[in-house]
């Protein structure tokens, strides 16, 4: 009930969606739109899920007055004053919520992923100092494919950048893309039969 | 004005995250648990409005589709996850979204494996496409890792590991170009719209 149940909800289904693929019938399409939109139904939930666990963790955070437990606070008010303005006064352009949006998150957000830039630097820096072939190898082909998309490495070193830009693009770059993807699409088949079939157990969580 | 005041605001959140890169500090503290607050916000209506309405409110009840209380049940069942007890009942809604897995054996064999090996399958007629089946070949024996890579067969991973690198290289670079323009946004956000000094 507790373990066996669930595992056969995901050996039918998963049985049932191989059939799908190889089986072009009525049946088969229908049985898609019939779980799609079961599936659509149930999404929704599943953000909930997520909301708990921030009002769950950082109120604990407050409770137990765990170190910067203030900050948790910040992140509930803006939470629940975030929510309440998409609510109240609509998600569209020119409310509050898109304000929110446009001034807060997304700046926020941009700066975050541009911190980047800084700490990709540091790493470069700390691959070339270890000084072995393959980070060279490694930095120099970075530093070509950076050259070649920037007007900058054209004035410097003439269209020749590009060519060569594109030559690693199409040629080592492309049999490492595809000897990793077949490496990956081969684990990805070994691991979806390992759920389909049980054995691969752990989505299922501990306990009973 | 209120332009103006948007800007700033914007501006001075910008740099509480930038103030990161001297050291953690209570600016870049408050910015950052300030961001998770939005943008878990900012999920709520728009789940609201993009899932809820659409595919449980309008269906159950102006369409009158019982069938989908169903569904909807099970996916309340996620909530159970946070209770000790009856945490079991949360797998019910994991298990239906799992079932998809099955459509994964034959679509990952087809557009990760079958379409990269017949790209890979093609007569060799100049130097560049003798290279890359040399780079396919070489990653493969890369990653296979029942024989230990020494002596000859060592020496022929050896060339996979290069393509490896050239390939992470171009894909670091392409990461790096990305980051940058981030950066360069931002940058030209508050030099130019907020201290107006470029035009």
């Amino acid at each position: 009930m507790k373990r066996s149940i669930p595992l056969a909800i995901v050996i039918i289904l998963g049985f049932l969606f191989v059939g799908y693929v190889f089986i072009p019938h009525k049946i088969s399409s229908d049985f898609y739109e019939w779980y799609m939109e079961w599936m659509k139904a149930m999404s929704p939930f599943g953000v909930i899920l997520g909301i708990m666990s921030i009002i769950m963790t950082h109120t604990a955070r407050i409770q137990h007055k765990v170190p910067n437990w203030q900050y948790s606070i910040v992140t509930l008010i803006a939470m629940i004053f975030t929510a309440y303005a998409g609510f109240a006064w609509g998600t569209q352009e020119g409310t509050p919520f898109m304000w929110l949006f446009k001034n807060v998150q997304m700046p926020m957000g941009a700066t975050m992923f541009s911190l980047l830039a800084f700490y990709i630097a540091s790493a470069s820096y700390k691959a070339f100092r270890a000084r072995s072939a393959e980070a060279t190898v490694l930095l120099l082909a970075a530093i070509i494919v950076m050259l070649g998309q920037v007007p900058v490495g054209v004035s410097l070193f003439g269209e020749g950048i590009n060519d060569i830009t594109h030559w690693i693009l199409n040629v080592p770059n492309l049999a490492s893309k595809r000897g990793i993807a077949l490496g990956v699409g081969l684990g990805m088949v070994a691991t979806s039969l390992r759920i389909l079939l049980g054995i691969e157990r752990t989505y299922l969580g501990g306990g009973e | 004005m209120f332009e103006i005041v948007s800007n700033w605001v914007a501006a001075f959140l910008t740099l509480c995250i930038f103030s990161f890169l001297y050291k953690d500090n209570p600016f870049y503290r408050f910015a950052e648990y300030l961001f998770v607050g939005v943008t878990a916000g900012y999920t709520i209506p728009l789940t609201w409005e993009m899932a809820f309405i659409p595919y449980v409110y309008r269906p159950l009840f102006l369409q009158h589709k019982f069938i989908l209380l169903i569904p909807a049940f099970i996916g309340i069942l996620y909530i159970f996850t946070f209770n000790r007890k009856l945490n079991w009942l949360s797998r019910y809604p994991i298990a239906f979204g799992m079932g998809m897995v099955g459509m994964g054996v034959p679509l990952s064999m087809h557009a990760s494996v079958l379409v990269q090996m017949r790209g890979a399958m093609i007569p060799i007629e100049s130097i560049n496409s003798l290279l890359v089946f040399i780079g396919t070949i070489t990653i493969l024996l890369y990653f296979y890792f029942s024989k230990a890579h020494t002596g000859t067969y060592g020496k022929v991973v050896k060339i996979g590991i290069w393509y490896m690198m050239i390939g992470f290289g171009a894909s670091f670079g392409y990461t790096v170009m990305a980051r940058i323009s981030l950066l360069i946004g931002r940058i030209q956000f508050l030099v130019s719209d907020v201290l107006h000094i470029i035009k």
